[in-house]
């Protein structure tokens, strides 16, 4: 383990970075749209080449997280308790427990509670009542009517009116925010219980005890350097490449995804592949102009009095010379 | 709210649209509609109205516009067609016309939306009922002119009919029967086209059987060694010597004795020696007097087909100098790479600006030859790739040596079982002498091919014990050998082959020119480039992206790294920029100076650092 062989280590002036992209972009033309799903989850989470895109491009808001979470021991193997957690996880808006109904003839608002669910889930009715008054701060009147619902009164325009009513709906009861739609999974080969849920909030569930926090998941990169740091984001990063390739059951030697991975948090944060990342960044002039935004970067580059240094290969290329790769890295020297 | 809504869906009321825009309502849309549709029964109502009805939304839909795809039925009353023998006969007597049937109202159009709504159309007579509406007319009618060519279309997958169609239409045949009179730009002619031995019932109608544009060959399904692999196929060359698919191909030039402003007008002759841009000698050897070529002239590419100078482009250059006639240019047209052919014939005539007008015929012959294109009508198509000596090819028993060899795994992926079924039914036609129809749906069933083989002797399955050619020994399998109309198509590689060593380059950024008329090189993109890096051949980068395209030497001021001038008739060289003479003679890519030039055009100085080579 700790000897570290010296034959896998490539040669001196291979063209890594090339091979990594054709190895990774030849099998990207035969990935289909075809889509398959994550158990449980009945929302369409991206995969294949939108997929790819969305973490080369390190999105910072991916079309669909996904989180992963593990319970600590004495939880996790007890189905109904797990189920519970899942559930006090998931977040419910008003607009999911009550019914919400405009009355514009008389500019009121009307919501019908179902006090039993809510008293199930430690809410009284008063406690509401409290909770949406404090929420519209006195912009309308709120009273209550026969203990069943909450009858809002305000003094503005219809369009007051519908925008109010679309906030009461969004108004956080229950749960941790942005997480929704908890489904309990079993892991086969730990045998025990987890959760999986979409969206992603780890400063929220760091704070509960019952959960496993170092083997917490999510699929949102951003995330996951934001709590955990830039060593497991680039593990992410390979893992979440990985995963797409292998859904499309193409095979690609995942040194290759690691190279990416490694490029992208070369500078101890994560950054795009493409024209505000890597490409954009690069150190020559002439490469950058080649590759987007050409008069951008030679007059910026004018601007500053940029000096091309020649060392990469495209510039080589553009001026005509040998690239400083393969045959072209060794020199002849008189003895 | 939920009882309102009931009884919207119980009421008969509708919406009436015209053409898509909102006429009105109507308290009961049965009624509304079968009114409408009787009144266009009996041709009260344009027979171009159609009419679709939608009970869950409430919708009359009449549209009368162009553009809808229709398509005309028989009209069924009371589970009897209205076309009757009667009908029948007084369209063959030429009394009534199909017109008159539309009429009448024997025949309607119905669009798609008709088709969904208001009809119930039978496929066939012997299913009528009284509920039908229409009669379809031949169900085979639901293909275009050109598919409804393809022999048993419905054993065949539906990409295959698309591509045989679009194959159909590349064929060579005898297109016009006065193509010796016409003066096409490009022609074809098939020597000896045949009529197929399979064929649809459209043939006739059409005038296939008129101008055919194939040959029936004898083909064999087996690999041949290794000569048939992908598509390839494998030729008799006894059967291309005696004509099989041997054609003709006849490409016209043209040119006209134009007229400039200020007098001057293009003289048709031999040019003059000392005129702009003459050629050599050699190549005005064919020309006549009058400067034009003569029929049954052999030529080769560049050779002069018809002698032309031009007044000079530009007025100045006359003004210089002041003799106009000394220097006219040369702008004549010559034969294109690749065009060894024989001149058929020249016409000379007056163009619409009445000038003189002349067009050169040239004539080649296209025998088969390897990389030629071949097809059969159910998208089956191959390139030759072996033309074997009938000796060495496969025969049967009764002495038959295929004309053709493709490869068996060409049939089973594509799911083109016409394809075998044709070569089924061009054997039992060869040996009855009767055309086997193939029409879609009522094409002759296999069992009855199955049973002209038996009845001739032969394994009604089609296989044959076949003889290697060249060891003689049998085969131990049996091969499936029929005759199957096979269709020459308009690739020829004659008239594709394309080589380039050196030649000419753009005047922007003297890189080769691209494409088979200039005579152009093949270019090596970004993504072959890609390779290379990915191998580490620097060298050979070099060699494809400089050396072998656009290397030039610049001189760059040592001092101030601009580009410098040489001075001819001082023969000094000199910085324009900072007056400087110390200079580096640089070999970059020509694109890269244009670059250089370019970023100045930007206000943008660059400058070059030269030094000797780490």
């Amino acid at each position: 383990m700790v000897n570290i062989k010296r034959s896998p280590i490539v040669d001196t002036g291979e063209a890594v970075g090339i091979v990594a992209a054709q190895s990774l972009g030849e099998p990207g033309t035969q990935m289909t749209m075809r889509t398959f799903h994550y158990a449980g989850v009945a929302e369409h989470v991206p995969l294949g080449l939108p997929r790819l895109i969305e973490i080369v491009d390190a999105r910072r808001d991916i079309s669909k997280s996904l989180m992963d979470i593990y319970l600590t021991k004495e939880y996790s193997k007890d189905k109904k308790k797990v189920e519970k957690i899942a559930k006090g996880i998931e977040q419910l808006t008003l607009g999911k427990v009550a019914k919400i109904v405009e009355d514009f003839e008389n500019k009121s608002i009307r919501i019908i509670v179902d006090v039993k669910y809510l008293e199930s889930r430690n809410l009284t009715f008063r406690e509401l009542v409290k909770k949406i008054s404090k929420f519209l701060n006195g912009s309308a009147r709120v009273r209550t009517k026969s203990g069943k619902y909450i009858l809002i009164t305000a003094k503005t325009s219809y369009v007051q009116l519908r925008k109010m009513s679309m906030k009461l709906k969004s108004l956080h009861l229950f749960g941790i925010k942005g997480l929704s739609k908890a489904t309990v999974a079993k892991d086969d080969a730990s045998k025990e219980y987890f959760i999986r849920v979409g969206g992603s909030n780890i400063s929220e569930l760091k704070k509960m005890e019952e959960i496993d926090f170092s083997r917490l998941y999510t699929n949102s990169i951003r995330d996951i350097e934001k709590h955990f740091g830039i060593e497991a984001a680039r593990s992410a990063i390979v893992k979440e490449i990985k995963q797409v390739m292998d859904l499309q059951g193409l095979a690609v030697d995942v040194r290759h995804v690691m190279l990416i991975a490694d490029a992208m948090c070369s500078r101890g944060y994560v950054e795009p592949v493409g024209r505000h990342g890597l490409s954009g960044k690069k150190e020559s002039i002439l490469a950058r102009a080649a590759f987007e935004e050409t008069i951008k970067h030679l007059v910026n580059a004018s601007i500053k009095g940029e000096e091309d240094k020649l060392n990469g290969v495209t510039e080589n290329i553009i001026i005509g010379q040998t690239i400083k790769l393969g045959t072209g890295k060794v020199k002849l020297v008189m003895r | 709210m939920s009882k309102s809504k009931q009884t919207r869906s119980q009421s008969k009321r509708v919406v009436v649209y015209l053409n898509g825009i909102y006429l009105g309502f109507h308290d009961n849309g049965d009624e509304l509609v079968k009114s409408i549709l009787e009144k266009r029964s009996i041709r009260e109502l344009t027979p171009n109205l159609n009419i679709s009805y939608n009970k869950k939304t409430g919708e009359v839909h009449l549209n009368t516009t162009g553009g809808r795809l229709r398509r005309p039925y028989i009209v069924v009353k009371n589970g009897k067609p209205l076309l009757t023998e009667e009908h029948l006969e007084k369209l063959k007597s030429g009394e009534i016309t199909w017109d008159d049937l539309v009429a009448e109202g024997v025949i309607d159009y119905l669009d798609s939306e008709e088709e969904d709504s208001l009809s119930y159309i039978a496929m066939d007579e012997s299913e009528l009922t009284s509920d039908h509406t229409h009669l379809e007319i031949n169900p085979a009618s639901i293909t275009g002119a050109i598919v409804s060519t393809i022999p048993y279309p419905d054993h065949n997958s539906s990409p295959r009919l698309t591509m045989a169609a679009s194959m159909m239409k590349q064929s060579l045949g005898l297109y016009a029967v006065n193509f010796n009179y016409r003066l096409d730009s490009r022609a074809h002619i098939l020597f000896y086209p045949q009529v197929p031995l399979v064929q649809s019932a459209s043939y006739s109608a059409l005038n296939y059987d008129k101008r055919p544009a194939g040959q029936n060959f004898v083909v064999a399904v087996m690999s041949y060694y290794g000569y048939n692999m992908s598509d390839a196929v494998v030729v008799n060359k006894n059967s291309v010597e005696r004509a099989l698919s041997r054609s003709v191909f006849y490409k016209t030039y043209e040119t006209e004795e134009r007229r400039y402003p200020g007098g001057q007008k293009d003289k048709l002759m031999v040019p003059n020696p000392n005129i702009m841009g003459y050629r050599e000698e050699e190549l005005y050897r064919n020309l006549d007097e009058d400067g034009i070529i003569m029929p049954e002239v052999e030529v080769k590419p560049r050779d002069v087909l018809i002698g032309k100078v031009s007044p000079p482009r530009f007025m100045e250059e006359v003004a210089t100098f002041g003799i106009t006639e000394e220097k006219r240019r040369e702008n004549s047209v010559t034969a294109k790479g690749g065009d060894y052919a024989t001149v058929d014939s020249v016409m000379l005539t007056e163009s619409l600006a009445g000038n003189k007008l002349v067009k050169v015929k040239l004539r080649s012959l296209k025998v088969p030859e390897v990389g030629d294109k071949f097809a059969s009508r159910h998208g089956q198509k191959g390139v030759i790739s072996y033309i074997a000596p009938q000796e060495d090819l496969p025969f049967t028993k009764s002495g038959v040596v295929p004309d053709l060899i493709i490869n068996p795994h060409a049939i089973p992926s594509r799911m083109t079982a016409g394809h075998i079924l044709e070569m089924l039914g061009g054997k039992a036609s060869a040996l009855d002498g009767e055309y086997v129809d193939s029409t879609m749906f009522s094409g002759t069933p296999e069992d009855e091919l199955r049973a002209v083989l038996k009845k001739y002797g032969f394994e009604e399955g089609g296989e044959e014990v076949l003889y290697d050619g060249i060891t003689g020994e049998k085969y131990k399998a049996t091969i499936f050998i029929g005759v199957i109309y096979y269709q020459r198509l308009h690739h020829l590689v004659s008239n594709k082959m394309h080589v380039r060593s050196r030649g000419p380059v753009q005047l922007l950024t003297h890189q080769p020119t691209e494409g088979k008329a200039r005579e152009g090189g093949l270019r090596f993109g970004e993504m072959e480039r890609d390779c290379l890096i990915g191998y580490g051949a620097s060298q050979l980068i070099k060699d494809r992206l400089l050396e072998e395209s656009d290397k030039t030497i610049v001189r760059v001021c040592a001092d101030c790294g601009s580009l410098g001038v040489y001075d001819y008739s001082k023969r000094r060289e000199y910085c324009p920029i900072c007056k400087g003479t110390r200079m580096d003679e640089i070999e970059m890519s020509y694109a890269f100076k244009l670059l250089l030039d370019e970023i100045k055009s930007l206000n943008v100085f660059p400058r070059l650092r030269t030094g000797d080579k780490r």
